[in-house]
């Protein structure tokens, strides 16, 4: 595998800085269909920091996973075409040929999935996976490869790497395989790691290790992470801002906090209001009336009106992501007036709410 | 166990004892204890919630309660009896008051039947009234579950995630039961959906006196939907208490590490600043450790809990616990 352009190797370190590494604009992702193209995402814009930790949260179908997928172009066989930009420090991905695609993908920005085991060939050790990385990417001999593993399966928390290195994927737990898959993603120091539902498939107690790996890996290496995930308290535990997606639309943009507090977008405010609570109260859950409509019959304006309790005339306008001062965004042209309830909504007096605040 | 649970209280709607359910692995080598020495009572009306991860032998219960699979040992009483005691005719019958719902509907619903000639089927097999009867029945229960008339003649394909859950429970209140078993019933259901069908169950058993057993990994749904809770840890119970005592003054280790776990979506000036992080995973139940089988993990660990299985004891009235240490002040750091 070569070199990358040179356009592609100017930059090795995250940059600090002004500039975001990376800026998605007007993102929109086309199918074909049996019935036509049908249009999957569309008007995506967002920008992620060097080292900065996002999370993309939404319901299946609302196009989060198709927007990771589509960062690296790794699209399905019935991908029709890709509307936009995305800007990976500086240079544009959707223009990219596939040979500067690949110098890009494992190296510069890596991914990992739900699911490690499907990720993992069962035939290799997991050794040989995460080395195979390093090999394609960078001229290291063998001896040093083994020895950049052990140091890095070290580092994901894998206790004793050199029993486990020869290891095939089959002997490992989910959870320790998620942590290979990790190792294998950060082996070549990407700026960027998109995470897609990386811990839904693990349990309780084997997630929160994991997350706090990404954390701890963010933090220390400064590689900025997308998490993909439906999971609302992921986001809170790990990331610093929450970008809601609905319907194939960014709909929300703003700090953890912010959004948990005092959502903008009636949709973000009803899913935080309809989450039950770890605190025991027995009555009704505020729920969402309706279901997300289907791609084939998306309706013109704001596409979450027919669910919308504050849907009113003018929602029928199509709805830009706009400015919602102090570098929030929100696709409600109504978001001014509209005093939304958060999470805390009604005020949580449990005890261990009680006890976390102090 | 105690004397004190070993009468089935009066209202119990069920009643397990010294439960054991094993498995023999497929090369016959190794026996797998899924469930092995679990002692409780479910009470009329009441939403018994059991939590715990994969591989705890939570489902194996479920499945066990409405005899699906049989106990390996110990009882089941259904209402005082011991169903596997009756007559094949009679235990047929009263299977129809223990029904059990699963995470999956779609695998749940035959995909070449209508909906409505699903939530007949169980009627059709037992023989309930004429035609005109069940069919009537049918079509009340899909309105009891918030389906409109015109779903009847649907397939499966053509309904949402949380449409095809309404069928199976519609179909599972045809026969009447007295209690159903809920298997992670809302785990493949989207966030918004989810409280609708929350919401439905609650209905459901205001309405009709229904008794639940909710099975989940989440303890969000299991704090917000169960009157009571049991924590389960590699096939046995580690705490068993009312919801409120369990989620807010939890005395098993595994309890406060469960809860200490569960990411919140709440802002972080209300996040726990020191989360408890366990190390490593489930031991495998081919081969569980010794003693307290939690003590690979816990933070407390100490000689005893090597050498001693801790005793299923009642610490607080109705609140009971698995562990040598649980009454030690300081030891729950919340």
């Amino acid at each position: 595998m070569g070199e990358g352009q040179p356009a592609l190797r100017k930059s090795e370190v995250a940059r600090e800085g002004a500039r975001p590494l990376l800026s998605v604009r007007g993102l929109g992702i086309r199918f074909k269909t049996t019935q036509g193209i049908w249009q999957a995402t569309r008007r995506i814009d967002f920008d992620i920091a060097p080292g900065e930790r996002v999370g993309i949260v939404g319901e299946s179908g609302c196009g989060k996973t198709i927007t990771g997928l589509s960062i690296l172009r790794l699209l399905p066989g019935n991908f029709a075409g890709l509307d936009g930009r995305i800007l990976f420090d500086g240079v544009d991905l959707a223009s990219c040929s596939a040979r500067q695609m690949r110098a890009i993908r494992g190296k510069r920005i890596a991914m990992i999935f739900q699911e490690p085991m499907s990720a993992l060939d069962p035939v290799f050790t997991v050794g040989h996976q995460i080395a195979e990385t390093l090999r394609v990417h960078s001229n290291v001999g063998e001896e040093e490869a083994r020895a950049r593993t052990l140091e890095m399966l070290r580092r994901v928390g894998i206790a004793s790497p050199e029993r486990r290195i020869d290891d095939y994927p089959h002997q490992l737990s989910g959870g320790m395989r998620q942590r290979v898959m990790i190792a294998a993603s950060l082996i070549c120091g990407p700026q960027l790691l998109i995470a897609d539902e990386p811990t839904t498939a693990l349990d309780v107690t084997v997630q929160a290790q994991i997350l706090e790996l990404l954390r701890d890996i963010s933090e220390t290496s400064k590689t900025a992470l997308m998490l993909i995930t439906h999971d609302l308290g992921v986001v809170a535990e790990t990331c610093t801002r929450m970008i809601t997606m609905y319907a194939g639309e960014v709909i929300e943009d703003a700090t953890v906090d912010e959004a948990l507090v005092r959502p903008l977008h009636p949709y973000t405010s009803g899913l935080l209001r309809s989450l039950p609570h770890l605190s025991p109260r027995h009555g009704r859950l505020p729920s969402i009336p309706g279901r997300v409509p289907s791609i084939a019959e998306m309706p013109a304006g704001c596409r979450f009106r027919a669910r919308c309790a504050h849907a009113t005339k003018g929602c029928e306008a199509e709805q830009k992501l706009q400015d919602a001062g102090g570098g929030r965004k929100v696709r409600c042209w109504r978001f001014a007036e509209l005093n939304l309830p958060g999470a805390l909504h009604p005020p949580d007096t449990s005890a261990s709410a009680r006890v976390a605040r102090q | 166990m105690t004397a004190a649970t070993a009468e089935p209280r009066r209202d119990a709607i069920i009643s397990v004892r010294d439960l054991q359910v094993r498995f023999q692995t497929s090369d016959r080598r190794a026996t797998v204890k899924a469930v092995d020495g679990v002692n409780f009572d479910v009470r009329r009306g009441e939403t018994f919630g059991i939590i715990g991860e994969s591989g705890s032998g939570k489902t194996t219960i479920g499945r066990a309660l409405v005899f699906l699979l049989n106990p390996s040992a110990g009882a089941i009483l259904h209402d005082g009896i011991d169903p596997l005691a009756l007559p094949r005719r009679e235990f047929q019958s009263h299977r129809r008051d223990y029904q059990i719902i699963f995470q999956d509907p779609n695998a749940a619903l035959n995909p070449r039947m209508t909906i409505l000639a699903s939530v007949l089927e169980p009627l059709e097999l037992a023989r309930v009234g004429s035609r005109t009867e069940r069919e009537r029945q049918a079509r009340e229960a899909l309105e009891r579950v918030g389906l409109p008339q015109e779903f009847g003649e649907r397939y499966p394909h053509q309904l949402s995630g949380g449409q095809k859950q309404r069928v199976v429970i519609a179909r599972a209140l045809t026969l009447k039961p007295k209690l159903i078993v809920c298997d992670e019933v809302v785990a493949a259901l989207d966030m918004s959906i989810r409280g609708d069908v929350l919401n439905l169950f609650a209905d459901l058993q205001r309405d009709l006196g229904l008794t639940y057993v909710f099975i989940t990994h989440d303890l969000a749904v299991v704090a917000h939907i169960s009157e009571r809770v049991a924590v389960m840890y590699l096939g046995q119970f580690v705490e068993l208490g009312p919801t409120e005592e369990v989620a807010e003054r939890p005395l098993h280790p595994y309890t406060i590490a469960l809860l200490s776990a569960e990411p919140r979506p709440l802002p972080s000036s209300m996040r726990q600043e020191s989360r408890i992080v366990l190390q490593g995973e489930v031991p495998s139940p081919i081969d569980p450790p010794s003693g307290c089988r939690f003590r690979t993990r816990c933070p407390h660990a100490q000689p005893l809990c090597t050498e001693r299985v801790p005793e299923w004891r009642e610490l607080k009235p109705d609140h009971w616990v698995a562990c040598h240490f649980a009454d030690r002040p300081n030891f729950s750091n919340n």
